[in-house]
């Protein structure tokens, strides 16, 4: 409990995060650290996004997985570290 | 039988004749014509009887003088006619007589007639032709006729046709029965119209042929029983068939389909994601997830990949105006036409919210002799802070009257209606013109109907009488004895989110509004002010009030009612010069939060504001009292810069604190005194863009400080030809500012450009000028306002390349002065190693002198520079 809390919190303490949460395999979260609405809109989004992400890495080289997704935008950046079964979703802020 | 056929048609033609006259003659001619053989196609053969007496005449005896050989006998014609004289009418010839009389011939022919073939014993041949034919061919049957055509068949022999009278042989019978004759009498009409009635238009009706009586006739059909034939039978044929009928319907399919919608989102309790916590699942990921995260994370902060830097290259684009233009261009000019003494303008102030609305104050261009001298007659003439507007060049909006020369006025920038100004006689006055806010607020539309700007003679210049000149009077004067001593040389509005007390500590400022004044004046002093009514610390006797109590005009407004005359300041700072008596003589004060005055966009906060305390006009409920409750503002810097008018710059402190040995309040000591103007300092003005970087400006020269460096000005210019009068820091461009000359010239200085000279300078007006103040008011436009000596106020508009910075300015001007900064430290510790190696030096000459003679000569000086 203490590790997860740990590890969550010197992902945040990086410069220019904006939030980070974890989500379930279904696109469920478990752990965040933004509001509710903003958690369950990002989570639902990036889950599927990943999800098609994924089949498209394996669709063309089955050999092949995701092993990472970044998308930059013109404000932010989003991170997603997908599992078998978890989601790790970082929103970072890049520019000085 | 041409010959005969002319003969009949001439008899014919006789019966014709005969015939049209009247049917009734036909008897008659039967009675004189002889009945011939005419219908059976003989017409030459007329039958006789002629009885045994005539035989014996005319030796034509039946078998005896005609016999079967010889049937025929040749009579002489006068023998006939010799009968008729003889017998008359007995005589056999008779009904032929005329044929006899007619005959041409002498003799004619008479022809038993045994077989009484023509009806009659004998018969007569009446012609020629008829005579000589029988008499050729004495076979006379008409069956021998045919032969004897034959035969002339083979011999034709062409007899051309003899033209015989004409010889009825009934064909006019025929005639008569075919020819068509009139049954009736034709019926003749004659229609006759009156004269009048001819040409005239005919005129057509129609008629229904039912309604008139034998209009028409019918014959309407019926059906004939006679002619109706029913059919019993009838034939026909017939097939059965089986009716089919091909047709053929779409039907769509409605089939099931599931949906599911989800109206909340699926979350997990707070049980669950406990769990979710403990489960060693989620630890192994996110140490493995967390791995990669970081390593993305910091590849964005060390470096930003994604920029653009062709794009950044570019300068800003979008400029309207040609950039080579880099003169200030001269837009309006405002000169108080009314007042007739000389005036210079001391200070000048936009508006802080209206367009277009500039105030400036003028004071009596005079020396302090002269001032003495005409003091009487300055009393009557009233001083006055002009409002000027863009429409009107000769009508200034306002005027505000003041006891005395204002030589420093500020607007109040939680309310602009406020006026503040500092007098040459130390006091200072406060105006409010909130009653005249619409005034000047609207007046575009009342200046237009002014637009005239033809300069008439002064006498002749009147007010128009829609728009009189407003004489507005100051609501509150300081009091004098309390106050200043000496002109007082400039003025601020503390910032409304601090204020201060007696000590001079800094507490938070629960009013929203700007309440405090700062002053300085000649009389080495710096003087806190509070606008609000303080509660009375010393007891007065009523009655003392009450007599003091001055009947206040109707029209002035009773804001700062409590101040007037009895104003104090909280607190004073004497400038003294330590052992000396000599004190400093304040001309500017800059404090850490004063550049409020440069916000523009803030006016909008800074209204709202005002407006807090609901319909109630701020100012008018100021509830006096100090700081009993409120929060003191820690790490508050109360240090502040000083300009002198012998060229000094002063970094001190307004807290106060105790005197050991007094144990009084005192002033503190200044922390840094640094002499580096020739002149006195008349602008101690910090930038727009950075808090601590200072920009001081006095006699021949201008210095930058940044607050904080004591070693010295980052930046100190070299002499000027000509002395600075004024100056003040650009709006928009960080390293950009102006400097006002005393030949009537401005300098303005691109700190990225030079910073050993002016990067440009243009002439503005004859005379030295005595105030600058840029403003801004859109992206586009941007005045700049320049005073000068003769009391002319120039309205320019900046160009836009001395308006608009460019891309890097902000970042590269800041790397300007911190590179300054390095050099400055640099400095010191270059004096540091330069005091290292004299000392060094030293010792070495020590040591070389001790040594004798020659040595002294080998002494080589080491210049490490």
């Amino acid at each position: 409990m203490a590790e997860v809390e740990e590890t969550l919190k010197r992902i945040q303490s990086h410069k220019g995060v904006v939030g980070t949460m974890v989500v379930n395999a279904e696109g469920i979260p478990i752990r965040t650290t933004l509001d509710n609405s903003t958690t369950v809109q990002y989570s639902g989004l990036l889950h599927q996004l990943t999800m098609k992400a994924k089949s498209t890495v394996r669709d063309i080289d089955p050999q092949n997985d995701l092993t990472f997704l970044r998308i930059r935008s013109k404000k932010h950046e989003i991170m997603v570290a997908p599992d078998k079964e978890y989601l790790l979703i970082v929103i970072q802020n890049p520019c000085e | 039988m041409a010959p005969k056929a002319q003969k009949q048609k001439s008899s014919d033609g006789n019966k014709k004749t005969k015939q049209r006259k009247t049917k009734q003659t036909l008897p008659d001619r039967e009675e004189t014509e002889p009945a011939n053989m005419e219908n059976i196609g003989h017409p030459e053969i007329y039958p006789l009887v002629l009885t045994t007496q005539t035989q014996e005449i005319f030796n034509c005896r039946i078998d005896e003088d005609v016999t079967d050989g010889k049937p025929y006998k040749l009579i002489k014609k006068e023998d006939i006619l010799a009968d008729f004289k003889n017998r008359a009418a007995v005589s056999d010839f008779y009904p032929v007589k005329k044929v006899i009389q007619e005959y041409p011939g002498d003799e004619l022919l008479v022809v038993y007639d045994k077989d009484f073939r023509y009806g009659l014993n004998f018969y007569l041949i009446g012609t020629e032709e008829g005579k000589e034919n029988y008499l050729n061919y004495p076979e006379v049957p008409e069956e021998h006729e045919e032969y004897k055509e034959y035969i002339p068949e083979d011999l034709y022999i062409y007899r051309p046709p003899i033209s015989k009278p004409w010889v009825s042989l009934g064909s006019e019978k025929e005639i008569d029965e075919e020819s068509v004759k009139e049954s009736a009498k034709q019926i003749t009409y004659m229609i006759s119209r009156k004269r009048r009635e001819f040409g005239t238009p005919i005129k057509f009706r129609d008629q229904n042929a039912s309604s008139v009586k034998d209009a028409y006739i019918e014959c309407t059909a019926y059906s004939d029983k006679n002619f109706i034939i029913k059919q019993l039978e009838k034939d026909v044929g017939m097939q059965v068939v089986p009716n089919v009928k091909d047709t053929s319907t779409q039907t769509k399919w409605t089939y099931p389909q599931n949906v599911a919608i989800q109206y909340y989102p699926r979350e997990f309790s707070e049980e669950e994601k406990e769990i979710f916590g403990q489960s060693k699942p989620l630890i192994n990921f996110l140490n493995n997830a967390s791995i990669s995260v970081e390593i993305a994370l910091q590849q964005n902060e060390i470096m930003n990949t994604f920029i653009d830097d062709w794009k950044n290259l570019a300068e800003e684009e979008g400029t309207f105006e040609d950039k080579t233009d880099t003169h200030l261009k001269e837009y309006q000019s405002f000169t108080d036409l009314h007042n007739l003494a000389e005036t210079m303008v001391t200070s000048v102030s936009w508006h802080p919210t209206i367009y277009g609305l500039i105030a400036v104050s003028v004071a009596v261009r005079l020396s302090f002799e002269d001032r003495v001298h005409f003091s009487g007659k300055l009393l009557l003439q009233p001083s006055l802070i002009l409002f000027w507007s863009f429409s009107d060049p000769i009508h200034p909006q306002l005027m505000l009257e003041s006891p005395d020369d204002i030589f420093c006025f500020k607007f109040c920038p939680s309310d602009p209606n406020i006026i503040a100004g500092g007098c040459i006689n130390g006091q200072i006055v406060l105006w409010d013109i909130t009653a005249h806010a619409d005034r000047i607020e609207n007046i575009k539309t009342g200046g237009s109907s002014s637009k005239k700007v033809t300069l008439k003679p002064m006498f002749l210049l009147e007010p128009d009488s829609n728009k009189e000149v407003m004489y507005i009077r100051h609501c509150a004067v300081s009091s004098i004895e309390n106050g200043h001593k000496k002109v007082i040389t400039d003025i601020h509005w503390l910032s409304d989110t601090f204020e201060i007390n007696r000590m001079g500590s800094v507490f938070e400022n629960r009013n929203g509004i700007c309440c405090q004044l700062v002053t300085c004046s000649a009389d080495c002093t710096i003087c806190f002010w509070d606008i609000r009514p303080q509660k009375a610390l010393t007891p007065q006797p009523v009655e003392k009030k009450k007599e003091e109590s001055i009947e206040i005009p109707y029209d002035v407004p009773s804001t700062f009612l409590h101040l007037d005359l009895s104003w104090k300041p909280f607190t004073k700072i004497k400038l003294s010069k330590g052992e000396t008596s000599l004190d400093h003589c304040p001309t500017r004060v800059s404090l850490s939060e004063d550049n409020f005055l440069y916000k523009t966009q803030d006016k909008v906060s800074a209204q709202s504001k005002a407006v807090k305390t609901g319909e109630i006009h701020p100012y008018q409920s100021l509830e006096g009292g100090f700081g009993n409750n409120l929060k003191p503002i820690e790490d508050f810097c109360t240090k502040f810069f000083v300009g002198t008018e012998e060229g000094e710059v002063i970094y001190t402190d307004w807290k106060m604190e105790r005197d050991p040995d007094t144990g009084r309040m005192m002033a503190k000591k200044p922390v840094n005194l640094y002499t580096v103007h020739d002149g006195a300092v008349h602008t101690v003005q910090r930038s727009p863009f950075y808090k601590d970087i200072i920009l001081t400006i006095g006699g021949w020269n201008l210095a930058i400080w940044k607050e904080g460096v004591t070693t010295g000005p980052l930046l100190q210019s070299c002499c000027a030809p000509k002395r600075y009068t004024a100056g003040h820091w650009s709006l928009t461009r960080p390293g950009v500012f102006y400097i006002g000359r005393e030949d009537g010239y401005i300098d303005i200085w691109d700190l990225l450009e030079k910073t050993h000279e002016p990067s440009q300078s243009q002439n503005i007006c004859i005379t030295m000028i005595t105030c600058i103040k840029p403003w801004t008011f859109s992206a586009k436009q941007q005045f700049i306002a320049i005073a000068d000596y003769y009391g002319t106020l120039h309205i320019l508009e900046i160009p836009w390349t001395l308006s608009h910075p460019s891309a890097n300015e902000v970042s590269g001007t800041s790397h300007y002065f911190e590179r300054e900064v390095k050099y400055l430290e640099y400095v010191e510790q270059r004096k540091k190693i330069r005091e290292q190696e004299k000392k060094e030096m030293d010792l070495e000459l020590e040591k070389k002198k001790s040594k004798i003679g020659h040595c002294l000569f080998f002494c080589t000086l080491t210049n490490a520079d």
